[in-house]
């Protein structure tokens, strides 16, 4: 099978054989790699904003922006990223710089780093690494601490409510979603999240696709919640509320810092629909057929990419979709959701799947 | 080999750097947020001793947990906007003996043959060969220390009921 990682070993054996050192084609890699993820973020997150604007709109039975590029309005979003370019960089005097300047990169930087290990299809992903499941857990929580300093920095009591309403979020959250991973990482007996996938090839019954949304449907739930609360989206938007807080944590940003907080919550977003749809729907698992005139591997890699996008944005689109039906919970429900309901689901899910894993 | 101790010695000198400022800063919340870049500079050390699992769990547990907290009752406790919190604390003294001890005690480990930065071991998977150490033959002290976490939980939500 052709895979990513053999293509760059192949790559680095060529240029050895040619006399230059390895650092070279490490350092080429990586710039690439990095730019074709950032590019992809830039990208898919300008389609979700406009797709977003679509979807409330048509939920509340408007047309949103229909003018911007013609074809209903499909380059709002790219007028509104220049737009964003131009505005003037507004540092509050009484803010702390260091932090206020260092936020947005900490919580872009945070949701970037996920998608190293993102199995996009067969082969193709950056670095199966061994914790790869825990290692976007961890590094996706790291957006909280971004957000945290960008609400302290700011000097602003908006802000620093939303930032401490966040943490207590955040905090809260992350237990059920750590647990609820662990029954596919338990079934499937790996982190890698390119075993994950494959463990949940063929079907149960016949007709059954093996994926573990069935057996773990409890789980799929909680994870789910769970996603939405790490999001910052509708029902848990608590940390920006905007009726409550003006905009949270990020009241005091303009331009293109805004602009990258705005990034990295919809670079969020694709990062937990990946992760729920690697351990619950599959992955790139999915039909397909071959195409005459090309090997089958290639066009099964195609599907497969096309198959992990249509599940990823599917979810998003369930997110949106929750955002513009349900209202806000309150801070006193929200913590009571967490760990009076939540958490003890997540632990019998756990000791039962144990269970029945055992037996 | 090089590129890897160079690495090792700028991971190093950024988690020194950020654990200075939590010592040293007169602003609490920097302090804090200092306290999350040593935590990361710890997990690169980890990862370059070949212990991913360690790394992802000390970002998971210090990072998005401890100092999440840690910040969260800074800012109910402390007027955050001022820097006049009093940062360090009467037991200088004692700390420093500490401290200057464990330093003597490392510098000696290191002299003695133990380098901080090994060459990987080779272990194909940490994660199941960890799980598998901790439920068998290291299930007693797991457990101890399970109870003494349980302990300091319960002892915590005692102090903090007013009724």
């Amino acid at each position: 099978m052709i895979t990513f990682a053999k293509v760059i070993e192949q790559l680095y054996a060529v240029t050895a054989a040619w006399g230059i050192p390895w650092l070279v084609p490490t350092l080429v890699v990586m710039t690439i790699v990095v730019g074709v993820v950032v590019a992809y973020i830039a990208v898919a997150a300008m389609f979700l904003i406009w797709w977003e604007r679509k979807i409330s709109a048509h939920i509340q039975v408007r047309f949103g922006p229909m003018r911007v590029g013609g074809w209903h309005g499909w380059a709002q979003s790219i007028a509104d990223g220049l737009k964003l370019l131009l505005k003037e960089d507004i540092i509050p005097a009484r803010a702390d710089k260091v932090v206020f300047v260092l936020a947005p990169m900490v919580v872009f930087a945070a949701s970037l780093a996920s998608y190293v290990t993102i199995p996009w299809a067969p082969g193709l992903i950056v670095r199966d690494l061994h914790i790869g499941v825990l290692y976007m857990v961890a590094i996706s929580s790291l957006a909280v601490v971004g957000i945290i300093m960008a609400g302290w920095s700011s000097n602003n009591k908006y802000a620093t409510l939303g930032a401490m309403r966040s943490a207590a979020q955040a905090v809260s959250y992350e237990v059920p979603l750590v647990l609820s991973i662990l029954g596919p990482v338990m079934i499937a007996g790996t982190m890698r999240m390119g075993g994950l996938v494959e463990a949940q090839g063929g079907t149960w019954l016949g007709f059954l696709p093996r994926w573990y949304v069935f057996p773990q449907a409890v789980a799929f739930l909680v994870y789910f919640i769970c996603a939405l609360a790490e999001c910052n989206r509708l029902p848990f938007d608590i940390p920006e509320a905007e009726s409550e807080l003006v905009a949270g944590f990020h009241v005091e940003y303009s331009g293109m810092r805004f602009a990258i907080f705005f990034l990295a919550e919809y670079a969020n977003m694709f990062v937990v629909a990946a992760i729920a749809t690697t351990l619950f729907l599959g992955g790139w698992h999915g039909p397909w057929i071959p195409i005459p005139g090309l090997p089958a591997e290639v066009v099964h890699g195609l599907f497969g990419l096309v198959w992990f996008q249509v599940k990823c944005y599917f979810l998003i689109f369930v997110m949106m979709w929750l955002r513009w039906t349900l209202n806000r919970l309150r801070v006193d429900q929200l913590m009571d959701f967490a760990w009076k309901v939540l958490l003890p689901i997540a632990f019998a899910n756990l000791i039962i799947t144990g269970l029945v894993l055992m037996l | 080999m090089t590129l890897r101790l160079g690495i090792f010695y700028l991971m190093a000198a950024f988690t020194v750097w950020a654990a200075a400022i939590v010592v040293l800063g007169k602003n609490i919340v920097r302090a804090a947020v200092a306290l999350i870049f040593s935590f990361c500079g710890m997990a690169a050390l980890y990862v370059m001793l070949d212990a991913e699992f360690l790394a992802a769990v000390q970002v998971l547990i210090y990072v998005g947990g401890i100092t999440i907290l840690l910040l969260f009752a800074i800012m109910l406790t402390t007027r955050i906007s001022s820097a006049t919190a009093r940062v360090i604390n009467d037991q200088v003294v004692l700390s420093a003996i500490a401290t200057i001890g464990l330093l003597a005690g490392l510098i000696y480990a290191t002299t003695q043959g133990i380098s901080a930065l090994m060459g990987p071991p080779n272990l194909p998977e940490t994660a199941p060969f960890l799980g598998r150490a901790l439920l068998t033959t290291y299930a007693l002290p797991f457990e101890a220390v399970s109870i003494l976490l349980l302990a300091g939980m319960v002892g915590a939500i005692i102090l903090a009921r007013k009724d």
